[in-house]
């Protein structure tokens, strides 16, 4: 569970404030949402990979923590491929497929653009710590303490989740109801599986209650939270890359409005 | 209100005034005129029979019961003067499982959670922190994460997060009744070392009297039917009501539970086990010396009658020849007894190593080979195992947290794939099924391994305790007539007729303990594979339990366990298989927490060092893991 183990280091990028983190990543996804262009994909990503030396991963760990991007961003380009909207010659044609360069274009800027998206905001989230989020939401963006602290207790019963799971599969086993189809099993384990939590959860609100959790009064945080300079500097780096890469592509003509 | 720098502020006194508590849709009230005075700074040990409320008072005076909506009251609770719903962070309370009372990752950031709620002042928070984990014993950096704590220490680390609090009602509900022996010690040794200093009135909920009495001045039994059944200094309440306690439930030491005898098995056996519980388990001596003769049954009948002996005649018969002893602080005698027990057969056994097969029923049904288990692929938690079951024969399986026990069990019991070594089932066992239990079908485990699993809340499949019993029998598609009698005659011989329309989730634990266990006998296994099987039982289900397998034991079913449970073992086992210690997970877990010159004593053993020792020899005692046991020495 990536969510759960954080990866740590001691770079500076580990203790900017998350939610300046996820204010970066947003910057970065809506500008790039706007256009489907080859041209504003590659500048983003060609700075992006400049910006990743300091992102305090390793190239493993890098590597690692982003190949499902590695994966989905080809798929997707070659699903557009195959099926993107026609324009220009034909290539091939069979049943629905339609490969056209209109096609091909569509197929390389969705590969990048999968990339551009997913790269950063992957290694922005890799060096989040769910504690340290839930205190920037509550702390700076003023979210409900109640909402945000239940979420996070709740977060670490994820774990539990998955052992409760594999226990319940070798129990239904064991009582000689483990033969029945696969889609039946599921769901009656499934089932199985939110009644225990339900069960888990109402313990632990009860235990939160019992440490004043909800109590009248104004709550403080052991840990502050800032938004300082490190944070402000984050969210204007992300916003120079996602302007550099409109300028570049509208100014060489390849901009093109999503819908338009 | 923020806490900047104030004292600890002493204690709050706790008043109840003909109160009671009626659960929203509950007929029954689970607690009613109770009439309580309880001083600042008392120290009290709150027991009563399950069922009569105990929880639910320790719930209201927390605060935590709920509003209107969760049920009505009736008379008046005061804390400290006030409601308790009103004295949030003036009560700390500490509840029974570890896993739900850890709220955030990192061990520093828990403890101030609820400093955090009542409002405390940055600085003084983390002088509190660093304060409740000194007081809890729990040396370990602010950021050591969580999830990597045992259950003894989440309950420390809980207990540390109640006190940053400064509490001046300090409450708690079965704190050690999830923890294995070691657990057992390390909390109730923080909660005195808490208790040293601080001015805290404290009530403590706990079936096992003998954790407590030394830290109690006061002792308060709540009746069954509402109200107060006995309240006095420890010694007195225990020696007027101790016998009623006893038979309640509660583990008095000076009433242990009855324990049955085997067929063939010598009664009254002593083992001067290594118990890590130290005195918590160290049961005085009582009673006359064991008479076997007098406890012998007579031969059980066909397989799956039971004896409609009633557990009452039980206890009255077992209860007086049985001696428990256990002496391992006291020393009362074990020694004496231990070496009265080497008796002609656990001679024999001792002489005829490489067969553990030398008495009893004796088939060999299943037999594993240099064993390696693991629940995730590729990650084994313990390998060259090598243990045979055998039919009428008991096999307790024991081991320190992290070595695989249950694992093990699991692998023997069919459930498991094993991750290396081989596991045979007989082929008068398998009738048919195939020699790897694994491959059998989910229908074909049902009767020949039964499994009863640690959380019986794993294994609950349907709505009610009746279609619960029915549902192995079901699956093996025996007549409908029959499985009603099955399910009858299993509801009547575990007290369970009267909940038979009852959700199984919603029993009490010992209720979902005996219906675990009745749930796999209605399939009538040949092979019973319990984890944990006594885990925060009340000594009256605890002696059914015994009783009902030794039972089993003697009509040819072969009993494996998983126990930490050292009078357990001694009760029923035939054999004690003590797993290897891990090689670098539990020095690793030991080195973060004890200091140095502890460490040294405890000598980290590669896996392989199996030890199997037969509990009939002579002599027996400590063995040290590294000792040559039977089995070992006849195939090495």
């Amino acid at each position: 569970m990536s969510i759960l183990t954080p990866h740590r280091g001691t770079q500076a990028v580990y203790s900017i404030n998350p939610v300046a983190k996820i204010g970066a990543a947003f910057v970065l996804s809506l500008t790039l949402l706007l256009s489907i262009d080859w041209v504003s994909a590659s500048v983003a990503l060609v700075l992006e990979g400049l910006l990743f030396f300091w992102a305090g991963l390793t190239p493993k760990v890098f590597f690692l923590r982003t190949l499902p991007v590695w994966i989905a961003a080809p798929l997707a380009g070659l699903t557009t491929v195959l099926y993107g909207r026609p324009s220009g010659q034909t290539y091939a044609q069979f049943w629905l497929v339609h490969i056209t360069d209109g096609s091909i274009e569509l197929g390389v800027a969705t590969t990048l653009r999968v990339l551009a998206i997913g790269l950063p905001a992957i290694v922005l989230f890799v060096t989040v710590d769910p504690t340290d989020l839930a205190d920037g939401l509550a702390q700076v963006l003023h979210l409900p303490s109640r909402f945000v602290l239940g979420g996070l207790a709740g977060l670490r019963l994820v774990g539990l989740f998955l052992d409760d799971w594999r226990s319940l599969k070798l129990a239904r086993r064991a009582r000689g109801v483990g033969d029945s189809g696969r889609i039946r099993r599921f769901l009656s384990l499934g089932f199985a599986l939110l009644v225990l939590s339900i069960r888990r959860g109402s313990k632990l609100a009860t235990a939160m209650e019992a440490r004043g959790f909800g109590a009248p009064g104004r709550r403080t945080y052991a840990r502050e939270s800032t938004f300082g300079w490190r944070e402000t500097l984050l969210i204007l780096i992300a916003a120079a890359v996602a302007l550099t890469a409109v300028v570049v592509s509208v100014s060489t003509g390849h901009w093109n409005f999503i819908g338009s | 209100m923020s806490g900047g720098g104030e004292e600890p502020r002493g204690g709050a006194e706790v008043s109840a005034r003909g109160w009671g508590w009626r659960h929203a849709g509950r007929a029954a009230w689970a607690v009613r005129e109770l009439d309580l005075e309880i001083g600042e700074g008392e120290r009290v040990l709150l027991l009563g029979a399950s069922g009569a409320g105990k929880s639910t008072l320790i719930s209201a005076l927390a605060g935590v019961l709920g509003g209107a909506d969760e049920g009505e009251h009736e008379g008046s609770l005061l804390v400290g003067g006030g409601r308790p719903e009103d004295a949030r962070g003036r009560v700390g309370l500490l509840l029974q499982d570890p896993d739900s009372q850890v709220m955030l990752a990192r061990v520093g950031d828990d403890v101030a959670f609820g400093c955090e709620n009542l409002g405390v002042a940055r600085d003084e928070i983390w002088r509190r922190v660093s304060d409740a984990l000194q007081a809890v014993g729990l040396y370990l950096p602010h950021e050591h994460p969580t999830s990597e704590l045992s259950g003894g220490q989440k309950q420390r680390l809980a207990l540390a997060g109640v006190l940053a609090m400064r509490p001046q009602l300090l409450l708690l509900d079965e704190p050690t009744a999830n923890l294995d022996p070691q657990g057992v010690v390390e909390v109730r040794d923080s909660v005195a070392r808490v208790l040293q200093h601080s001015e805290a009135t404290f009530v403590v909920i706990e079936h096992r009297v003998e954790i407590w009495r030394h830290l109690v001045n006061r002792v308060i039994v709540l009746a069954p039917g509402g109200g107060v059944l006995a309240d006095g200094a420890p010694d007195d309440v225990l020696r007027a009501r101790g016998a009623e306690l006893a038979a309640s439930g509660v583990w008095v030491p000076e009433y242990p539970p009855p324990r049955p005898a085997r067929r063939g098995r010598s009664a009254g056996r002593a083992l001067a086990s290594a118990s890590a519980l130290g005195s918590a388990s160290a049961l005085a001596s009582s009673g006359p010396p064991a008479t076997p003769d007098l406890l012998r049954e007579t031969p059980a009948p066909k397989r799956g009658h039971y004896d409609d002996r009633t557990t009452a005649q039980l206890s009255h018969e077992t209860g007086a020849a049985c001696s428990v002893d256990l002496g391992v602080e006291g020393g009362t005698g074990s020694g004496v007894r231990g070496g009265e027990t080497g008796t002609a057969r656990g001679g024999m056994a001792a002489a005829r190593p490489g067969d553990e097969s030398s008495d009893d029923t004796g088939a060999v049904l299943l037999h594993a080979t240099e064993l390696a288990v693991s629940r995730v692929k590729g990650r084994p938690v313990a390998s060259g195992l090598s243990l045979d079951v055998v039919a009428g024969s008991a096999t307790a399986i024991t081991g320190a947290n992290g070595s695989g026990k249950s694992t093990l069990a699991l692998t023997l019991a069919g459930l498991l794939p094993p991750a290396g070594g081989t596991l045979q089932a007989s082929p008068a066992f398998a009738a048919g099924a195939g020699a790897e239990p694994i491959r059998w079908r989910s229908r074909q485990l049902l009767s020949r391994i039964g499994t009863v699993f640690q959380d019986p809340e794993h294994q609950f499949l349907a709505a009610t305790v009746r279609a619960e019993l029915a549902v192995g029998p079901r699956a093996l598609k025996i007549a409908q007539r029959q499985i009603d009698e099955r399910v009858d005659e299993l509801l009547e011989r575990l007290r369970l007729t009267r909940l038979a329309a009852a959700n199984p989730f919603t029993l009490s634990g010992g209720e979902k303990r005996r219906l675990s266990v009745a749930t796999v006998l209605a399939t009538r296994p040949q092979v019973l594979v319990l984890d944990e099987p006594t885990f925060g039982q009340d000594s009256r289900t605890w002696a059914e339990l015994v009783a009902l397998l030794a039972e089993l034991l003697d009509e040819g079913t072969a009993v494996v366990a998983v126990t930490h449970d050292s009078d357990f073992v001694d009760a029923l086992a035939d054999r004690e298989f003590r797993m290897p210690v891990p090689a670098v997970a539990s020095s690793l877990a030991a080195a973060r927490l004890t200091p140095a010159a502890e460490l040294t004593k405890t000598p980290s053993k590669p896996f392989g060092n199996t030890t199997f020792r037969d509990l009939d020899s002579a002599g027996r005692g400590p063995a040290a893991p590294a000792s040559a046991a039977p089995r070992e020495s006849g195939s090495a």
